[in-house]
């Protein structure tokens, strides 16, 4: 396995602005990841976190500045098996939708292989491999709309996992699912990160509880607020509200 | 039975051409079905009765100006939907309503509201002739590699279309082609179920299927099997009560879906 290096960076955003329907949503946004980095996107409802996360994946286009995913202009960029992806939407697909848990994370394997080429006997390892690592395997023949919430987001991981990615973005992963299943996915991105190497990007709004899993928070409210450590950042908002918001950082840039 | 039956070579070619039909059609239509696009194969079903108009008005081939139609149909109606200035379902709207009273029009102005179109609208596997045959088989080998050749990504965008564009896969060509296929099959199946009832051949064996909860695979497997027993019955069928082909098959389809939907909800 590749020596991590924590100074190397992998995704550079450099003063980026969006808006929706001439609404500024981002405003000279400049962030780096390093590889190895564990990092959360926080920020109140509608403050642009997802945006960000699908310009740095290059569903949008930013309007300034620019987005580098390992040292390229994301204009140029080809190599997308280096990045994995679990949508948001992952926990709210369509459950009737007839596709088995080994057919779902094969479909990962289908941008790599090209077009007009056929699945190989090494895809189909590394199916098993992604599955086994989220602990899966077992359940490949079930249908991906039979499963729980959580077992459905760690077949997502897995079919995220599947390229072999450099690293992963998840938006809000844990949105809707109870604590205990909770607590294990938390306890499956650890081991990613750690044994696995894997960089992770995920948004999350449980702050409180995400405080104690990442080793950097990206404050977003339009603008970047703060990028800082889990104790830094706890330390500067001295106070959290019941929702466990930073109560100084929502009041200071809501609405504007 | 069957023997005296296949004596008859209009029997025969409509059987030919109804099973490569009953192939083609849930092929295309999983993708559909599975995206919510079931409408497109209805909207471009009623643009090739605007290209089947405009070939009766000028004394060209039918089926070529059906073909051309739905394939610029086709086309016209992506864009219209990428611009996102309209909704999805409006666009399929507007090319339905609107290739329909073009149609009319058009018919009015032929004075085309005889027989022929009547054969038009809702099939007529007597008149296949075996060039009808060779053309449809030639087109449906077409689709057929098209498919197989963007199965994976088909399947990928179906599912999970943001996650697809991020992995790699041209989104919006495979869209494109998707459409592009359906145009191509629409106009392939005039002669068996007609315009009218296009849109079930595609859509009802698929949606049978789905209720069976299996694998990809195999949904689609069992959509073939659905579509290609109710193409061959229906004809047999239609040929000795002396019904007309394109509605039995269709019934037959759609009583198929209501013995599995009623079997499954009571499991």
């Amino acid at each position: 396995m590749q020596k991590v290096d924590h100074t190397k960076n992998i995704i550079e955003v450099n003063d980026i602005s969006f808006s929706y329907n001439k609404e500024k949503v981002l405003k000279n946004i400049t962030l780096g990841i390093h590889q190895g980095d564990y990092l959360c996107l926080v920020g109140p409802n509608g403050a642009g976190k997802t945006t960000l996360l699908k310009i740095m994946l290059g569903l949008l286009s930013s309007e300034t500045g620019s987005v580098k995913l390992f040292n390229q202009d994301i204009k140029d960029f080809k190599d997308w098996q280096r990045i994995g992806y679990v949508p948001q939407k992952a926990t709210s697909f369509d459950i009737n939708f007839p596709a088995t848990v080994k057919e779902v994370v094969l479909m990962g394997r289908y941008a790599h292989a090209g077009l007009f080429h056929r699945m190989t006997e090494k895809d189909l390892e590394l199916v098993k491999k992604s599955l086994e690592q989220v602990e899966m395997w077992e359940y490949r023949d079930r249908l991906i709309g039979d499963l729980s919430g959580g077992q459905q987001q760690r077949v997502f991981i897995a079919r995220a996992l599947v390229t072999e990615p450099e690293i992963i973005f998840l938006d809000e992963p844990t949105a809707g699912v109870d604590e205990k299943t909770q607590n294990e996915f938390y306890a499956l991105l650890k081991k990613l990160n750690q044994e696995f190497s894997l960089t992770l990007v995920l948004i999350s709004h449980d702050i409180e509880r995400i405080t104690k899993e990442v080793m950097h928070i990206a404050c977003i409210d339009k603008t970047l607020v703060c990028h800082t450590s889990p104790e830094e950042y706890l330390k500067d908002s001295h106070s959290l509200d019941i929702s466990g918001q930073p109560v100084k950082i929502i009041t200071s840039h809501h609405h504007n | 039975m069957l023997e005296n039956l296949l004596q008859y070579g209009f029997v025969v070619r409509g059987l030919e051409a109804g099973i490569i039909v009953a192939i083609i059609a849930p092929l295309i239509g999983i993708f559909l079905v599975l995206r919510r696009y079931s409408l497109i194969a209805d909207t471009l079903a009623h643009v090739s009765l605007a290209g089947i108009a405009v070939g009766l008005l000028f004394g060209w081939n039918p089926a070529v100006t059906a073909l051309g139609s739905t394939l610029l149909a086709s086309f016209g109606i992506e864009r219209l939907r990428n611009s996102k200035k309209v909704y999805g379902e409006s666009a399929l709207a507007l090319f339905l309503s609107g290739s329909l009273a073009l149609a009319i029009v058009l018919l009015s102005l032929s004075h085309g509201l005889n027989a022929n179109l009547f054969n038009y609208l809702f099939g007529s596997i007597v008149t296949v002739t075996s060039n009808d045959v060779l053309s449809i088989a030639l087109v449906a080998i077409l689709v057929v590699v098209t498919l197989f050749s963007f199965y994976k990504e088909l399947v990928y965008v179906s599912f999970d279309e943001e996650a697809a564009k991020v992995s790699g896969i041209p989104v919006r060509f495979i869209n494109t082609v998707l459409i592009f296929l359906t145009a191509l099959t629409v106009s392939l199946a005039i002669p068996i179920v007609g315009v009218l009832l296009i849109a079930a051949l595609i859509v009802v064996p698929v949606v049978t299927a789905l209720q069976l909860k299996k694998s990809f695979i195999k949904t689609i497997f069992w959509a073939e099997i659905i579509s290609i027993f109710s193409v061959i019955s229906g004809i047999i069928i239609s040929f000795y009560l002396n019904l007309a082909t394109g509605g039995t098959i269709v019934l037959l389809m759609l009583s198929i879906f209501s013995i599995v939907f009623f079997l499954k909800r009571n499991n």
